[in-house]
């Protein structure tokens, strides 16, 4: 832990969960706190690209107040909790609402044992869906050669989108309003096929759950060896 | 010594706790994973004894402790089934991915079952020609969804997994069993 210290740079510490977490200039609480190895839940951060502030997983209280990690910037004396079960509960409380909201037939997902959003919910305590199912019927784009988006298990985090923008191609875009929000994929005849995707894009492989996937290429990690099959998804971060 | 406890065998073993298990819109995968606990079966059944399930011969169930319901609810029948295992188990689980969420069963929510149906039986090729739609009153009609069976009925316990481990089911019973809160421990909750 003590590799990533920022020592000169540091403007100063605020406590996580009662532990003192060094932060370096322009840090949020979830920068900081990953590099400091300690665990907060995220779907939407991704330390490659600006904080997005949708998934509302990184919810934390700063000096008694709601926030999100991945957006409230660090500052001296801050008083952090992340890990209470308060907030553990609302967590798992969010994850079952992305699963009724979405089509998260895990046991024929080629993502299973990989999937960010079910290493989360496993992680939370997730046993079932408590809210009643949506069963959405949204359309599956397979017109691709290479690549295939199913938009059923879409959870809308814009990494994606982030990805395809920092790469200059713009491929994905947020469309709609409520619960009718989906992706958007820029084309004149809105398939994948007519865009620009490719799959050496980092946006092909930047999806945290089985909505964009590699065609031919699903089943092929045996079980056991999955990404999270040896350790829960709080290891990572700690690593 | 405490003079209360005594080292004497008690006059009465602890009655056996009865256990309905039933198979809804399923496989029958979760019961098989329920055998799959395998020598552990004979110290289960020195603490349960089973009532209406697959695995015995009783047509229709009694007063329960437990009801482990396997599979979502398809048709009307798989509805009545349900309400009965609710009315008579004190704790009723829902057990594996389909009583959880509908399972892979429910991808024919994306479709109409009318359409489906004729597709099956009528236009599939090798059909009959002629072949219609089953519609004897013996056979339950078809729901127009596949639902999870807690948007029917309370359901005390969820054991996720497709099916969920022989260690899950395992663990889930024992902790059942003692009066503890089932808490599945790291690594036994799976989705898939
Ligand atoms: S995307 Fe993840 S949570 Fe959704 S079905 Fe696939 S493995 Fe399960
Ligand atoms: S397709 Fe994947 S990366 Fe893109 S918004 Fe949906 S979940 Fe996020
Ligand atoms: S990680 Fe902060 S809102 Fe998604």
């Amino acid at each position: 832990m003590n590799d990533n210290r920022i020592d000169a740079l540091s403007p100063g510490t605020f406590a996580l969960d009662g532990h003192e977490v060094e932060f370096g200039p322009g840090d949020t609480i979830l920068q900081a706190a990953r590099r400091a190895g300690h665990y907060i839940p995220h779907l939407c951060w991704h330390p490659d690209f600006a904080a997005h502030g949708s998934c509302r997983l990184c919810t934390v209280r700063v000096n008694g107040r709601s926030g999100a990690a991945c957006t409230v910037q660090a500052a001296s004396g801050q008083d952090v909790e992340s890990n209470t079960d308060e907030l553990n509960t609302q967590r798992k409380t969010l994850l079952q609402m992305l699963f009724v909201e979405g089509n998260h037939f895990c046991p024929s997902c080629e993502k299973s044992g990989n999937c960010l959003l079910q290493a989360t919910a496993y992680q939370m305590g997730m046993d079932g869906p408590h809210f009643e199912e949506f069963y959405p019927d949204r359309k599956v784009d397979a017109s691709h050669p290479d690549l295939l988006l199913d938009l059923n298990r879409c959870i809308l985090c814009g990494l994606c989108v982030r990805a395809s923008a920092q790469e200059g191609k713009h491929v994905f875009a947020m469309g709609g309003r409520g619960v009718a929000s989906h992706l958007l994929v820029n084309s004149e005849s809105g398939h994948l096929a007519d865009s620009a995707f490719s799959l050496t894009d980092r946006a092909a492989s930047i999806c945290p759950v089985g909505a964009i996937l590699p065609k031919r290429r699903g089943f092929a990690i045996p079980i056991g060896q999955r990404r999270f099959d040896s350790h829960p998804v709080s290891q990572e971060d700690a690593a | 010594m405490n003079p209360l406890v005594s080292d004497a065998p008690p006059l009465h073993a602890p009655r056996k706790l009865k256990v309905a298990t039933v198979s809804l819109a399923g496989c029958f995968g979760c019961h098989m994973s329920l055998l799959d606990m395998d020598e552990r079966l004979l110290e289960l059944l020195e603490h349960v004894e089973f009532d209406r399930s697959p695995l015995t011969d009783i047509k229709t169930i009694g007063r329960c402790d437990i009801g482990l319901i396997e599979g979502g609810l398809c048709n009307a029948e798989n509805v009545q089934v349900l309400r009965e295992f609710r009315a008579h188990c004190k704790t009723l689980v829902a057990v594996g991915a389909c009583a959880i969420n509908g399972g892979l069963p429910a991808q024919r929510n994306q479709r109409d079952v009318g359409q489906m149906l004729c597709e099956v039986y009528c236009h599939h090729a090798g059909a009959v020609n002629g072949s219609q739609v089953p519609n004897d009153p013996e056979l339950p009609l078809p729901l127009n969804h596949v639902h999870p069976i807690h948007e029917v009925v309370h359901v005390d316990y969820f054991l996720p997994g497709c099916p969920p481990s022989a260690d899950a089911i395992w663990s889930f019973l024992t902790d059942l069993l003692a009066g503890r809160t089932p808490q599945l421990g790291p690594g036994l909750i799976r989705y898939d």
